[in-house]
């Protein structure tokens, strides 16, 4: 494929680890913020290429992961409504909340069904006029004006039985809360490349700032992600803390200008849980006020989920903030693997925990 | 997070909705229906960076190049 | 707020079958470890293979029985039925047998239509006689309304064992080669196009066929083949796993070398999937000795069903794990699913 398979090249990826080899002169930790990031840095084997100086820290970039366990019980209970068909990403499927996973709903009858796109879910609206279709909005900005815009849409054609139980996820908050922490570990930001697409990269450069922190934009590709840590590399190396471009073929300064201005037609920013985390103020989206009546937390009025927070040595808070390595946490593997997660990290695939249980096992 | 695949546009679809421009994008082969809202400027024949459905940004050929064309000169290889 | 507080879900309790238990991949592989295995405890079944391996009086029977359940029921390139027939004469393949009887067992939704039916039953004569097997015996029941996806259909088979030699898991030996018998994820590619919420125009059709044909070429060659295994479920990711684990040697694969079709890859990155673990429904790898791999490769290439065959590595070490060489040269652990591979955003 074009623009994909040129960045998977063997020769160009050894150069740049052999550039970034004579840059680096000693320990960084750099924390790739994207699960999608993550997913490909192991998938590709990417730091057996790296110097033994540099780290990566695999920080909350799953949304997925990071979706509440209390709004997962929401799903769950929404989707064994009867009149009710469900429709998700596919990765959201698997996560377990409270009352099980939305999969072991649709296997105990729940209409769960998988979409591609938020407008797949309203056009399964169209198509079931007699069924109440929810759609479980979950990701970051990347994700988000498609939501946005599945809404508008359904507001402009008075689609009576389409509703979203939101459970978008804001960057910034997440990362000032992350270089921010007293427990820090981080040297460095590997922003991600897709949600820059849409936002761009202003917001990074009050963050770099306030907290000396380099930040580089980078895409997901082999070559992207290593052109990326050499960048941010040779910033350390140089004492400088600037936020850089290293995926220009798609992200632009100022992001996608109609897409910001959907997601913020449609959507407010307020506090949200985060799995592993804890609540971080002003990082989730919610629908405004002209939106409400497509929100299926108010068509569907619950009971909160009891959710009782069982500390038993999972350490996903510390992992995800680069504290600590998925391998020291005592449950990795044991009591812990992607069968039957406990933690945030271990939940998608893209967490950090289930990808190094998947492509990093060899010590195991 | 956050999947995006470019894939070349290659039809503009007639659609009685402006705000909902569409596309016929191409995947080596694979064809996908996808909005093209958020990228009004997208032009037949352009890549496109596809997220769920979402044409996010048109892909810039010249700074796509540009990595791939400084590690050509670096190394000896093509 | 903005205060890191750890909060973990209790671990979901294992005490109910889920789907990922039918997946094909870790945990398929633990519920016959810890419920079949032990209660069915005999040596033919402890070979772990596509199907049963049997000495009778002036015999060597192969038996094996497979059950299909796909959504939708028709896909680009074929309908369950030519999977019914496929899936199970490809068992008795991969044990170097020739198919010869199949049973066929029928559960269907009450609803059904008779036309979709019709359409099924004739793919399966179709398929029966172009992998010369007689369907000899059969059964039908009715569920109701709400309860079975249209249809479910089992098939089990017979045939007699050709081979020389035993092919399995445990005839596998340190420094054979692992060929694949051409371009890999075409079938579950096909049946994700036309699912209801991803559809997408693909230029794919399911590569379901009988592979007999290609086993047949190839012993007829006098190839020493050491084990087969049809790429279904799973994927070649899964197959070379289970090869692994059961011979306990370690297999490394060239990422690069494994074909796919362009538009399978595509596909692939659109959906987040990765392509080793894709479904096959007329592909298989084989394990033989260095010494047979360019007859084997010349035979296979011969046959319209494995005219793509190319090896893709080799067989070393006692690691019991797969290893992958990935595109850019690195090297990674190619592990088990934990269920079917969902379509993702992230």
């Amino acid at each position: 494929m074009k623009f994909v398979d040129e960045y998977r090249d063997a020769h160009g990826v050894a150069e740049l680890s052999g550039e970034i080899r004579a840059l680096v002169t000693r320990p960084w930790k750099l924390m790739e913020i994207c699960g999608g990031q993550t997913h490909n840095l192991l998938r590709y084997g990417i730091p057996e290429l790296l110097p033994p100086e540099i780290s990566l820290i695999h920080g909350p970039g799953c949304p997925v992961c990071v979706t509440a366990p209390e709004l997962i019980g929401k799903a769950v209970e929404i989707a064994r409504r009867p009149e009710v068909i469900f429709a998700s990403f596919g990765d959201m499927l698997r996560v377990p909340g409270p009352l099980g996973s939305l999969l072991a709903a649709k296997a105990e009858g729940a209409d769960v069904r998988i979409v591609y796109s938020p407008l797949d879910a309203v056009n399964l609206a169209h198509r079931h006029p007699r069924r109440e279709v929810v759609f479980f909005g979950v990701g970051f900005e990347t994700t988000a004006p498609a939501t946005a815009m599945a809404v508008w849409q359904a507001e402009r054609e008075g689609l009576a039985n389409f509703s979203l139980l939101a459970a978008h996820v804001l960057v910034p908050p997440a990362l000032e809360a992350i270089l921010g922490s007293p427990r820090r570990a981080v040297d460095g930001i590997l922003a991600a490349g897709h949600v820059c697409a849409v936002m761009g990269f202003g917001e990074y450069e009050g963050l770099a700032a306030r907290h000396r922190t380099p930040i580089v934009v980078t895409g997901f590709e082999p070559i992207d992600l290593l052109e990326g840590i050499r960048l941010l590399v040779a910033q350390l190396e140089q004492g400088r803390a600037e936020v850089e471009n290293s995926y220009s073929r798609a992200v632009h300064r100022d992001g996608n200008l109609e897409a910001q201005r959907m997601l913020h037609e449609v959507f407010t920013a307020g506090p949200r849980e985060w799995r592993g985390i804890g609540s971080i103020s002003d990082s989730g989206l919610h629908l405004r006020a002209r939106y409400q009546e497509f929100d299926a937390e108010r068509r569907f009025p619950l009971p909160a989920v009891a959710h009782a927070p069982t500390d038993l040595g999972c350490l996903a808070g510390e992992i995800l903030q680069g504290i600590r390595k998925p391998r020291e946490c005592p449950l990795f593997g044991q009591g812990c693997t992607p069968d039957a997660p406990i933690g945030a990290p271990m939940v998608s695939s893209e967490g950090a925990c289930a990808a190094y249980f998947r492509y990093d096992r060899r010590s195991v | 997070m956050c999947l995006a695949v470019p894939g070349r546009l290659v039809e503009i679809l007639p659609d009685e909705n402006p705000t909902l421009r569409r596309g016929s994008v191409d995947f080596a082969g694979i064809r996908k229906e996808i909005c093209l809202a958020f990228t009004p400027e997208a032009e037949v024949g352009q890549y496109v960076l596809v997220h769920v459905g979402f044409a996010l940004s048109v892909i810039g050929e010249d700074e796509a190049n540009r990595v791939v064309r400084l590690l050509n000169q670096a190394g000896d290889w093509e | 707020m903005n205060e890191f507080a750890l909060q973990c879900p209790a671990p979901a309790a294992p005490d109910r079958v889920q789907l990922a238990h039918g997946g094909g991949g870790r945990l398929t592989a633990q519920l016959i470890e810890r419920v079949f295995l032990p209660a069915f405890a005999n040596p033919a079944l402890r070979v772990l293979h596509d199907g049963a391996v049997l000495e009778t009086p002036g015999a060597r029977l192969a038996f094996t029985t497979d059950s299909f359940v796909v959504s939708p029921l028709e896909f680009p390139g074929g309908n369950i039925g030519h999977l019914a027939v496929c899936g199970t004469v490809n068992d008795l393949a991969m044990c170097g047998a020739r198919p010869l009887w199949l049973s066929a067992g029928f559960i269907l939704e009450e609803g059904l239509p008779f036309d979709v039916l019709e359409r099924v039953v004739a793919s399966m004569r179709d398929a029966a006689r172009e992998a010369g097997v007689a369907i000899v015996t059969g059964d039908t029941k009715v569920v109701d309304h709400g309860k079975g996806d249209g249809m479910f259909i089992n098939t089990a088979g017979i045939g007699t064992v050709v081979a020389p030699t035993a092919i399995s898991p445990r005839a596998v030996q340190e420094g054979d080669v692992v060929l694949v018998s051409g371009d890999l994820g075409c079938h579950g590619i096909a049946v994700l196009s036309v699912r209801e919420g991803l559809e997408f125009e693909a230029p794919v059709e399911s590569d379901v066929a009988p592979l007999w044909p290609a086993v047949e070429a190839l012993l007829g060659a006098g190839v020493e083949i050491h084990c087969l295994r049809d790429l279904t479920r799973g994927g070649l990711a899964t197959a070379l796993n289970e090869i692994a684990t059961a011979s306990g040697l370690g297999i490394t694969i060239e990422e690069s070398a494994v074909p796919h079709a362009p538009s399978v890859r595509a596909a692939c990155e659109l959906l987040g999937l990765d392509p080793l673990y894709l479904a096959n429904e007329g592909r298989f790898a084989a394990f033989l000795p260095e010494c047979d791999l360019e007859r084997a490769l010349a035979t296979l290439r011969a046959c319209a069903v494995s005219q793509g065959a190319v090896a893709i590595g080799r067989v070393s070490g006692a690691s019991a794990r797969v290893d992958l060489r990935t595109v850019i040269g690195s090297l990674r652990v190619l592990d088990l699913l934990s269920g079917e591979q969902l379509p993702r955003i992230c």
